[in-house]
């Protein structure tokens, strides 16, 4: 019986231990592992959201050039939905039948009782008639939003567009970012997306198991209103913007113009460009598809920032300079010129026989063989045993003008161009070599290229004799007009003031007398100093160049202007450059040249696709785009016509088409 | 007079036991009170179930009261006849039952519904109490274990063919008042075998059990080469072993409904329902989980209020508690279990009668299985078993079979200096 009377202990024993691994599974669900807390939350919680209207963008004159334009997502709760005629419905949204048995079956897959996009950006008129009958479609509520919409049609790479965020996006930012949230993809809407922005605003509502709204949660206290996106001041005129991309319409180039004072960036114009409104709204993908990635000429590729250019002749004033600074040439200098430069075995053409020629001269005439002698000079100053010091020397004080490195304008992307050091020189030849090996650089051509923004850059240095503002683009941020600090601030570049007035005296003269080089580009009035240069393009036909400031005292625009394959830079990119600055600075194209303005407008300089491998070749950018898409038969149709586009431009050169806004070949059966 | 005739009714009553059973039937009624919509809530009726449940609970507290005014001995005398008398209602109940969520189970007087399984518990209790305290068996010998087996396996096998697996399973708690009264540990351990077995034959390859079998049974007998006896039983358990995880098979594909198996499925992890099946563990894992700590407060349960635990007033009642309760809660309700089991148990010891202790065991035990069971299942440790939580889960049949249940035992305890 005692034997027995122990067993008592076993039993109790045993309550206990199941006592503790309940208790023990309870600690766990409840103290460690917070998991269904989360769960419990998402359980009771729904979020809508009221999404910010981004902010407005306004041009120098404070001309609203981005704004917003209200649209209406539909949602829809699956599990609330109830029959219903599928074909009013259909009607209503301008959609057909299938669609909407389509987009109702997408967003069950999604979730059955939270709300998800049906039918995204409804436009206003559309929304107007949907509200009469909405009472009929239980289920389907709408969502406010705002789209951009671009006034002026014009500067599609300059103000970039707004997507809904991929999921990439979502887990880079963090979770920042929700599915359906918008964001800047490129252009200004990319670089100031944390200003436009603006902040989320979110009701939570309480639901119970039967899925009834049971009211606000927690009083409220976790909801917040929506804040709409801050305001910019861009530095840009849309006046002379539009001009820009008018005069370059079928051309292939850029055009970078900055305000020298301030490096307030007044136009920034890559052609062939595109309505940004193209890329806003329900047709944003296959517009992207047909009109950017479907054109041969590349328009995403955003020539002021990424192209690289030669700087040809447009280098001198930068070789003059820093001779003058160095002492190895005085504003006296003279060298004779017999139609070329001779260095060793190395010969250089001059496009003119020039004799005996002065520096002022040189700039106007654009004096190959002057320009050889500079760098000769400039290399050779310590003797011949220390040249690759001085060049590594000279290409710092080059690099000071803001050659081969970027300038951080405040758009993504930027490149900073190719200028090699002494170093990568020692790769190339060993530790044997001389001004000889790389007298390209004088006169801007060989490895050094630059682009259109640097260009223009360095003639806002030349324009303020000796230094540069960052060139912006946004000089007001919000209500306050906040400036960024490095904008502000003085960039000296090594130069004293009193070299730079020679120099200026050729540039002048360059435009403003009988043996310059763009003399076809004087305007009435206004002393415009610039330089014209012709840069060799082993691709092609030469590129038309033109760089310059105006007027000469107290400049107030400095500009680089590049046509692509379009020849002599007298030809077409000073004049357009000079209707620009007379745009700019009188606020009309007057007397005879505005008929000139009409007739480079109609001037198609469109290069001829050559070779169709080459034309085919897309940026890494497209080609991931149309990685992302393959599988879709968008696709596969945008590439039929690219290809036939292309087979058609083999032989010919691209028809002028008369769409107003799209650079684009027009295809031929 | 009247005085001293209460006293002599009351006398040596264990009140603690009864304030415990008081505080648990209180803190079922303020759950159960949680647990209604708030739109419910605003009126106190007695057409609402916390109203129901009160009227329940005093009731309860009557009937026990009253069962203190018994003589103990009746009990005793009439324990064959209370077990018949289950007996019948468990058959009458399979003919004039009312279907309920596919389960015969209720019979309907009226408005009144009665569950004959719930009563069934102390009937057998007293039955089988009587004949171990009446023939007082060691259970050595075949015999003895038949009869006993053959009490507690009658309303046990009419249970299933209502069918209410959960209600049955109950009465395996009778193992533990039989083991306590001399019923060799090797059942237990048997017992305890066959459910580790069940559990392995779905997580593991039967081929791969039978060769672990093997290989341990191989080993056994290795060791004990020279007792023949130990090789014969162990070659014998090994066949039944291995019979019986194919029987397993058998029984799980033949047998099982196809909800069971998916309750099953679901305990072991062998498959995850947001909807079907698992829906009413996850949420109130889910529900118990969000209390966290010291819980969210009385009335202040999101997943209570907005009801996204289904039957939480009566078997999910727990998760009610985890909610707004916490971890603090929960360990108060898990602790007034243990100290009343852990005293009845006690109490058990204390008596003279074998009837009394084998009864006290009873109830112990048949307590210990509904609060392991309910609460294992809410937390999801145990399959989806629909059996209440002892005197918190909303119900009338339960609340006052286990008061019945629990007085008995306090009558007979309150005699237990005299010869029952
Ligand atoms: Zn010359």
């Amino acid at each position: 019986m005692d034997q027995l009377f122990n067993r008592k202990y076993i039993v109790q024993g045993l309550f206990i231990v199941i006592a503790l691994i309940l208790l023990g599974k309870l600690f766990y669900i409840q103290i460690i592992s917070d998991a269904a807390f989360v769960s419990a939350e998402s359980n009771v919680l729904r979020k809508i959201y009221k999404y910010p209207a981004r902010g407005a963008i306004l041009d120098r004159n404070m001309k609203v050039i981005v704004q917003n334009e209200p649209v209406y997502d539909l949602m829809v709760t699956p599990n609330e939905v109830k029959p219903f005629d599928t074909l009013a419905l259909a009607q209503a949204l301008d959609i057909t039948f299938e669609d909407v048995r389509k987009n109702l079956k997408k967003a069950r897959g999604k979730s059955s009782y939270q709300a998800t996009p049906f039918l995204k950006q409804i436009s206003v008129q559309s929304y107007a008639r949907l509200q009469e009958t909405l009472y009929r479609f239980p289920g389907f509520r709408t969502q406010d939003r705002t789209i951009r919409h671009y006034p002026d049609s014009v500067g599609g790479q300059l103000f970039g567009y707004v997507k809904e965020v991929s999921p990439v996006d979502i887990e880079k930012s963090e979770g920042f970012y929700k599915p359906g949230d918008y964001k800047g993809k490129s252009g200004l809407e990319f670089s100031y997306e944390e200003t436009l922005r603006g902040e989320k605003g979110v009701i939570n509502t309480v639901y119970d198991a039967h899925n009834t709204p049971q009211g606000s949660y927690a009083d409220g206290k976790y909801d917040v209103n929506a804040v709409s996106g801050e305001r910019l001041i861009s530095g840009i005129d849309m006046r002379i913007q539009k001009l820009g991309e008018e005069l370059m319409m079928n051309k292939v180039g850029a055009i970078v113009a900055i305000e020298p004072a301030s490096g307030e960036i007044l136009s920034l114009i890559s052609s062939p460009g595109y309505d940004p409104n193209l890329l806003v709204g329900r047709n944003q993908g296959n517009n992207y598809m047909e009109f950017i990635v479907g054109n041969p000429y590349r328009p995403s590729l955003v020539r002021p920032i990424m192209g690289y250019y030669p700087p040809g002749s447009s280098f001198k004033p930068v070789d003059a300079l820093i001779g003058l600074q160095e002492g190895v040439i005085d504003p006296n200098t003279t060298f004779f010129c017999p139609h070329y430069y001779q260095a060793g075995n190395r010969k250089i053409k001059c496009e003119h026989f020039d004799g005996s020629i002065s520096l002022r001269r040189g700039i106007a005439r654009s004096c190959n063989t002057y320009f050889c002698y500079v760098f000769q000079k400039l290399i050779t100053k310590n003797g011949m045993k220390n040249q690759r010091q001085t060049y590594q020397e000279w290409r710092d004080k080059v690099a000071k003008f803001g050659f081969g490195s970027k300038l951080d304008i405040d758009m993504p992307y930027e490149r900073k161009g190719y200028f090699y050091t002494a170093d990568h020189y020692d790769k190339i030849y060993g530790k044997r070599w001389g001004y000889t090996n790389v007298i390209s650089q004088a006169i801007g051509q060989g490895e050094i290229t630059a682009t259109p923004l640097q260009m223009a850059n360095a003639m806002a240095i030349i324009a303020n004799r000796g230094y540069y503002l960052k060139p912006h683009l946004i000089k007001g941020i919000g209500d306050k007009n906040l400036v960024k600090k490095e904008y502000v601030v003085k960039n000296y570049v090594g130069v004293d003031a009193r070299h730079f007035e020679p120099v200026i005296d050729g540039m002048q003269d360059a435009v403003n007398t009988s043996w310059g080089t763009a003399i076809l580009s004087r305007i009435p009035d206004v002393v415009l100093c610039g330089k014209t240069g012709t840069v060799q393009n082993p691709h092609g036909k030469n590129h038309s160049v033109f760089i310059g400031f105006a007027p000469r005292d107290n400049p107030k625009i400095a500009i680089a202007v590049i046509v692509e394959n379009a020849g002599y830079g007298s030809t077409y990119a000073a004049p357009i450059a000079s209707y620009m600055i007379e745009k700019y600075l009188k606020g009309s194209v007057s007397g005879a040249r505005a008929a000139q303005v009409e007739w480079m407008k109609n001037q198609n300089l469109l290069p001829v696709l050559k070779d169709k491998t080459k034309a085919v070749k897309l940026t890494k950018a497209d080609s991931l785009l149309l990685k992302k898409a393959d599988s879709t038969k968008r696709v596969k149709d945008s590439l039929r016509i690219k290809s036939a586009t292309i087979k058609q431009t083999v032989t010919t050169k691209p028809k002028e088409f008369k769409s107003v806004i799209i650079d684009k070949p027009v295809i031929q059966k | 007079m009247q005085q001293q005739q209460g006293n002599r009714f009351f006398f040596n009553v264990d009140w603690i036991t009864v304030l415990i059973y008081i505080a648990l039937c209180a803190i079922g009624f303020v759950n159960i009170y949680a647990s209604v919509p708030p739109e419910q809530t605003t009126v106190f009726g007695f057409s609402t179930l916390y109203g129901k449940q009160l009227i329940y609970i005093i009731t309860g507290l009557i009937l026990g009261l009253s069962i203190l005014l018994f003589d103990g001995r009746l009990f005793n005398v009439f324990s064959p006849f209370i077990y018949g008398g289950t007996l019948l209602l468990l058959m009458a109940v399979l003919v004039i039952g009312n279907k309920v969520a596919g389960n015969q189970a209720w019979i309907a007087i009226g408005s009144f519904k009665l569950q004959p399984a719930e009563f069934a518990k102390f009937g057998t209790a007293l039955l089988l109490a009587r004949y171990v305290g009446a023939f007082n068996p060691k259970f050595r010998d075949v015999k003895s274990i038949m009869i006993a087996g053959l009490i507690v396996a009658a309303p046990l096998l009419l249970i299933m063919l209502q069918p209410d697996t959960g209600s049955a399973l109950v009465f395996l708690a009778f193992m533990f008042p039989l083991y306590r009264e001399g019923l060799s540990g090797y059942f237990l351990l048997i017992f305890l075998g066959m459910i580790v077995l069940f559990i392995a034959d779905f997580l593991v390859p039967t081929y791969i059990l039978i060769i672990i079998i093997t290989t341990i049974a191989g080993l056994f007998i290795y060791n004990n080469r020279r007792k023949q006896k130990i090789i014969f039983s162990t070659v014998l358990v090994t066949v039944f072993a291995i019979g019986y995880l194919f029987l397993i098979k058998i029984a799980y594909e033949k047998v099982l409904a196809p909800h069971q198996r998916s309750r099953i499925e679901l305990m072991l992890g062998l498959k995850t329902d947001n909807k079907g099946a698992g829906y009413n563990v996850i949420q109130s894992q889910i529900a118990i989980g969000s209390g966290q700590g010291t819980g969210r407060g009385f009335l202040q349960g999101t997943q209570t209020k907005y009801g996204y635990v289904p039957e939480q007033s009566t078997d999910f009642i727990f998760s009610t508690i985890g909610e707004e309760w916490g971890f603090m809660g929960c360990s108060v309700v898990i602790g007034l279990y243990m100290f009343l089991l852990l005293r009845l148990v006690n109490l058990a010891e204390r008596q003279r009668s074998t009837f009394s202790r084998v009864y006290g065991y009873s109830v112990a035990c048949i307590l210990f299985f509904h609060v392991f069971i309910n609460i294992g299942m809410t937390i999801g440790i145990i399959p989806v078993i629909g059996i209440p939580l002892p005197l918190i889960s909303y119900g009338g049949s339960s609340l006052w079979s286990f008061t019945i249940l629990l007085f008995i035992f306090l009558k007979l305890d309150s005699n237990r200096m005299g010869f029952i």
